[in-house]
């Protein structure tokens, strides 16, 4: 028998779940559920849309028959082989971008600190592309290089602008030069690697999911798989960490350990996407406050940031297939151009409010 | 009282000491001839080195007593306009970068970082683009019209709100909406294979492959460029002590912005024009120039003049040796070089410290 009232007022219309006989309990926020629930509708009509339109458009009704595999080889083809790799590769790679943003952001606690704009991106390319020219290596040495380039560099940025505390303007100006940095030295590596070399680089220098095939989705979706529910177990020690470390550690949480944890994985999501796709930037910013003005939440959260993240990546991705068809634009070149004039609204808003 | 008339008046001799290596107007003069001395060797030195090196001994036969031969044609030919395109272009930003940061009072301000040049480039690649605009006596003026819309726009964005702007949120919105301008010129080139190839060259600044044209079209400007800033100097230095003082000394605050921001536009505008977009120049030399000689914007601008070319030519002379037999771009090495000082000024303890 529970002694809490009926009704709690949480600030927002919530429901309690309460499975396998109240040995879980979960409260679920109804605006949070249904806000999720509708960006991956989105995000995977966006989705099928990519699977149906293109040079050869395929029906709806065929696009699923091709996925469970029913439908003339031709069509199979098209669909499976083609077009799904680079559909569910947006939509992970997405997601994987928003939680890594949502994760930063909240470590930060600042909307600006996420990872494209502090410069672990840039250190997961420098990484991956060190890897590329130096060892030859395949695409698993490639993203091993691309974690420990975003760790390196999350170190040497937090490193440099340690100064009695990390405060959040600086952390940002010092990624900023960083970022430029690895920028020019990433160029120089571009010019002095071999030229077959350099052109396959090249082609995800601006960040493209162009000619990513049925083996890449699988590894990133193996490692996506793994990291993806790790962070999102993070969840609620995140939330509390925000707080405060005091309150979190009252709590029952180890602030340190918790925060370590959280930037790995971070800095993990961002180098797998970053060795698969390139830097595709500004994705990571964007989606987290997106969503959490959409949920009318406190703080981000992970779970709505990784919809809104998937179907950021997947819409932009269409754009830059189809607005100027049929020379395709690489991915990146669409979310920075959108996400840059967001940022500078964030900045207006954000002066407006102080 | 006596103490705190004793402290106040050794903070003034220490505000009156703090700024400057040097402390006398003729040691002044004689480091800057030391300097010119530089730029002199660091011009022979740019005549000299390159993919075929030549002694010092050719270069001044090629200079004063040219005869046909193969070496003195790479010297006259080749060397020769780049190197006094790189002084035209250090000067332009250099000097670019010390009158923004005399007027919005930012230690991080610079045409590249506040976005102005990627504002003059994706101008330019409209008007090649669009306008089918070949041949610099017509894109200039492209370049013009971008460089003033972003630095008006960045103002404006940067000091939105009650507060104003401070030195990082006009960064920020420099960053941000170069950000953009920059993600839709390469959106732009990549859709139109005639405009990449006739810009790709200059995309990341370069001295390299401009003909004579570019020098007699752009240098009219920078020249009248500098004639404003040095006009603007005197009255930069009341409009340094806050506009209500500038004001009483007899300073027109806002005459002296627009001519400020006109030559900036003149100055950047046209260095972007013959170069490309080249950032970091205009943030360095300036912070070089007040460490030797102190606060009086005269002497900035008068160092700056000197040393900007230097450090420009520098950069071009080392992008020669990095890649032998191929060439870095000068503006990949100027963010190599530069994007520390960017770290080291965000770590000082105050940002604001002009």
């Amino acid at each position: 028998m529970s002694m809490l009232p009926a009704t709690i007022n949480f600030g927002h219309r919530a429901q309690a779940l309460r499975p396998f006989g109240g040995r879980l309990s979960r409260l679920i926020g109804i605006r949070r559920m249904v806000v999720c629930a509708g960006l991956v509708v989105l995000a995977l009509g966006f989705g099928l849309l990519t699977l149906a339109s293109g040079d050869f458009p395929v029906p709806l009704g065929e696009v699923f028959r091709a996925l469970v595999g029913q439908a003339e080889p031709s069509v199979q083809m098209v669909v499976v082989e083609w077009r799904l790799p680079r559909a569910a590769l947006a939509l992970l790679l997405g997601a994987a971008l928003g939680l890594s943003g949502a994760i930063f952001q909240s470590i930060t606690r600042n909307p600006l600190g996420s990872p494209d704009i502090i410069g672990f991106e840039a250190g997961a390319y420098t990484g991956a592309l060190l890897v590329m020219v130096a060892l030859g290596g395949g695409y698993l040495m490639v993203a091993g290089g691309a974690l420990v380039g975003g760790l390196v560099t999350a170190a040497l940025v937090y490193g440099l602008a340690w100064r009695h505390g990390v405060q959040g303007f600086r952390l940002i100006i010092v990624g900023i030069g960083v970022s430029a940095m690895l920028t020019a030295f990433n160029k120089f590596m571009l010019l002095r690697a071999q030229l077959e070399v350099a052109m396959s680089a090249a082609m995800w220098d601006a960040g493209s999911l162009n000619g990513l095939g049925l083996d890449r989705l699988l590894i990133a979706a193996l490692l996506l798989l793994v990291l993806i529910p790790a962070s999102l177990l993070l969840a609620r020690p995140m939330a509390q960490l925000e707080m405060g470390d005091d309150a979190a550690s009252a709590l029952g949480i180890s602030a340190e350990r918790t925060r370590v944890l959280l930037m790995v994985l971070g800095v993990a999501l961002i180098a797998t996407v970053t060795a698969t796709a390139g830097p595709i930037g500004f994705v990571a910013l964007v989606a987290p406050q997106l969503a959490r003005r959409l949920t009318r939440a406190a703080g981000v959260a992970l779970l709505p940031s990784a919809a809104m993240g998937a179907l950021l990546l997947v819409a932009a991705d269409y754009l830059a297939q189809r607005a100027f068809a049929p020379t395709q634009l690489p991915v990146g070149v669409v979310t920075i151009s959108l996400g840059g004039m967001y940022f500078a609204w964030l900045l207006v808003a954000e002066a407006r409010r102080q | 009282m006596s103490a705190t008339i004793a402290t106040s008046q050794q903070l003034a001799r220490a505000a009156a000491k703090r700024p400057g290596l040097v402390e006398t107007n003729a040691r002044r003069w004689f480091w800057l001839a030391v300097v010119v001395l530089v730029l002199l060797a660091t011009i022979l030195a740019s005549l000299m080195v390159g993919s075929r090196d030549l002694g010092i001994g050719r270069v001044l036969d090629a200079l004063f007593a040219y005869d046909d031969s193969d070496e003195h044609v790479i010297v006259i030919a080749l060397r020769l306009p780049r190197t006094i395109l790189g002084l035209g272009v250090g000067l332009a930003l250099g000097t670019a970068g010390a009158l923004i940061q005399a007027l919005t009072r930012n230690p991080l301000a610079d045409p590249g970082l506040l976005g102005v040049n990627a504002g003059a480039y994706f101008a330019v690649v409209v008007g090649v683009g669009a306008f089918g605009l070949s041949g610099i006596g017509g894109y200039i003026w492209f370049a013009f019209a971008g460089a003033i819309v972003t630095t008006v726009l960045v103002y404006l964005v940067g000091s939105a709100g009650r507060g104003g702007g401070t030195p990082v949120r006009l960064t920020l919105a420099g960053v941000a909406i170069g950000a953009v301008l920059s993600g839709i010129s390469a959106g732009i080139t990549l859709l139109d294979p005639g405009t990449f190839d006739r810009l790709r060259h200059w995309a990341a600044g370069s001295l390299v492959g401009q003909s004579h044209e570019t020098i007699l079209v752009t240098f009219p400007f920078i020249a009248a460029g500098l004639l404003l800033a040095f006009v603007v100097a005197r009255p930069l230095n009341a409009v340094a002590l806050g506009d209500d003082l500038a004001l009483s000394v007899g300073v027109s605050v806002r005459r002296t912005r627009v001519v400020v921001i006109l030559a900036t536009t003149l100055l950047a505008g046209a260095a972007t024009a013959a170069a490309g977009p080249i950032g970091f120049v205009g943030l360095m030399v300036p912070h070089l120039a007040r460490w030797i000689a102190g606060t009086d914007q005269r002497w900035i601008f008068a160092y700056t003049a000197v040393l900007a070319p230097i450090l420009l030519l520098a950069a071009d002379i080392v992008g020669r040796l990095v890649l032998r037999p191929g060439e870095l771009q000068v503006g990949i090495v100027t963010a190599f070089i530069g994007a520390p000082v960017l770290i080291a000024l965000a770590r000082r303890r105050r940002v604001s410290g002009l």
